[in-house]
């Protein structure tokens, strides 16, 4: 209690002012406690709208990444196809090349066999292992155009009798036909018969030097194994058609010559020792 | 370096083969004119192959191949048998002497090449 009503009113003044300053005090600190509500508030909304509109932007990119990679993707698979059909096309050519490559190491063999020598019965032999080996001919007979009659004459055979086949004259018959025309006889398909004609054979090849032909091959069965003709067999029965009339063509006259020479050397010894 | 044995009593399909085998990368040909002729050189040489005719003179391909298969230090030697026969029990003839293989003349050098190469890698 206070016993002075002066200092009492001051006092009660003084409290008065206090509570004024409490209350502008307790006002103030709720504006800002609001203040800060909103500012929360709004940061929390720009942070959505940034987060909305980055989020949007990178889809965007994203989308743009998308359709740039699937134009390259189609380039590519584009390039890929073109690539695969290259490599195809160079699978079947290497093929080609590889097939053409064996052709030419056969025919090279058959032609480097065929000039190996100047024996007649060998290059006979060895024109006999060509059909038989590159050609893969069965039955067959070789015929000569006699220089006396004109009459193509067996010379060889294999698988068939030499007596079997007939003395043919030229112009006659399918192998007498392709001695006076020079153009090779074969048929599409290759038929097996156990019994053939020894005048109508399958295959028959003219043995030919320049226009002049010297004689035939006859072919009248080929091996069971072999069921059509490839592009071999044509290139080796245009070989034989011109190789292997020269190699029989030179190796007889060589065969000639050797025997010629030898009965002039006895001739020559005989008179040289007659004259001694 | 692989050393193939062509036994082929002919010089033509010798040639030939040997020719062809000159694609099987750093092959050795050796060549044999029969059956002896190839025990020969097998005696001789360290062979990775065989590739034999049946029809030669002296000592044909089956007589070769039954030699061969029942020879200890010979036995694992693959044999590729190349013949002018073409049936069907000839070839089982073959494989039941021994033989790996089975080729029908006139060969495809490219068939020859592939089956040469197979049994060298399987080797």
């Amino acid at each position: 209690m206070v016993d002075d009503p002066k200092k009492e009113s001051r006092l009660l003044k003084s409290a008065e002012e206090f509570l004024q300053i409490f209350r502008k005090g307790e006002e103030f600190t709720k504006s800002i406690l609001k203040e800060n509500e909103r500012l929360r508030f709004r940061i929390a909304e720009l942070e959505e709208a940034l987060k909305q509109n980055s989020n949007s932007q990178r889809i965007k990119n994203y989308e743009e990444r998308i359709a740039v990679l699937e134009k390259e993707l189609d380039s590519l698979k584009k390039r890929f196809q073109e690539v695969e059909k290259e490599n195809r096309d160079f699978a079947v050519r290497f093929v080609e090349i590889e097939e053409e490559n064996n052709n030419l190491a056969n025919l090279y063999v058959a032609s480097y066999q065929l000039h190996s020598t100047l024996e007649y019965d060998e290059v006979l032999k060895i024109l006999i292992e060509i059909i038989i080996n590159l050609i893969g001919a069965e039955k067959f007979s070789i015929l000569l155009v006699d220089e006396k009659t004109g009459d193509l004459v067996p010379v060889a055979t294999n698988g068939i009798s030499i007596d079997e086949i007939p003395r043919i004259e030229v112009g006659k018959g399918i192998i007498g036909r392709v001695a006076k025309e020079g153009e090779s006889h074969f048929p599409e398909t290759i038929s097996h018969t156990d019994e053939p004609d020894p005048t109508s054979p399958l295959v028959c090849i003219p043995l030919k030097i320049k226009d002049c032909t010297i004689g035939v091959i006859a072919i009248y069965s080929f091996l069971l194994q072999k069921r059509a003709f490839s592009s071999i067999d044509y290139e080796l029965f245009n070989l034989l058609a011109g190789h292997a009339a020269t190699a029989i063509f030179s190796s007889k006259l060589y065969t000639q010559s050797e025997r010629k020479l030898s009965t002039i050397k006895g001739f020559i010894e005989l008179l040289t020792e007659k004259h001694n | 370096m692989p050393n193939i044995l062509v036994v082929e009593d002919s010089p033509t399909m010798r040639q030939l083969i040997s020719f062809a085998m000159r694609r099987v990368p750093d092959a050795k040909v050796i060549e044999a004119a029969d059956g002896v002729d190839a025990l020969k050189k097998l005696s001789q040489e360290k062979i990775d192959i065989i590739l034999s005719d049946i029809n030669m003179p002296v000592m044909d391909g089956l007589k070769l191949v039954s030699l061969v298969k029942n020879n200890p230090t010979y036995k694992n030697i693959p044999v590729i048998m190349i013949t002018t026969e073409g049936a069907e029990e000839d070839k089982k003839r073959a494989i039941a002497m021994g033989a790996d293989d089975y080729l029908s003349k006139p060969i495809q050098t490219q068939e020859l090449i592939k089956l040469v190469k197979k049994y060298l890698e399987l080797k």
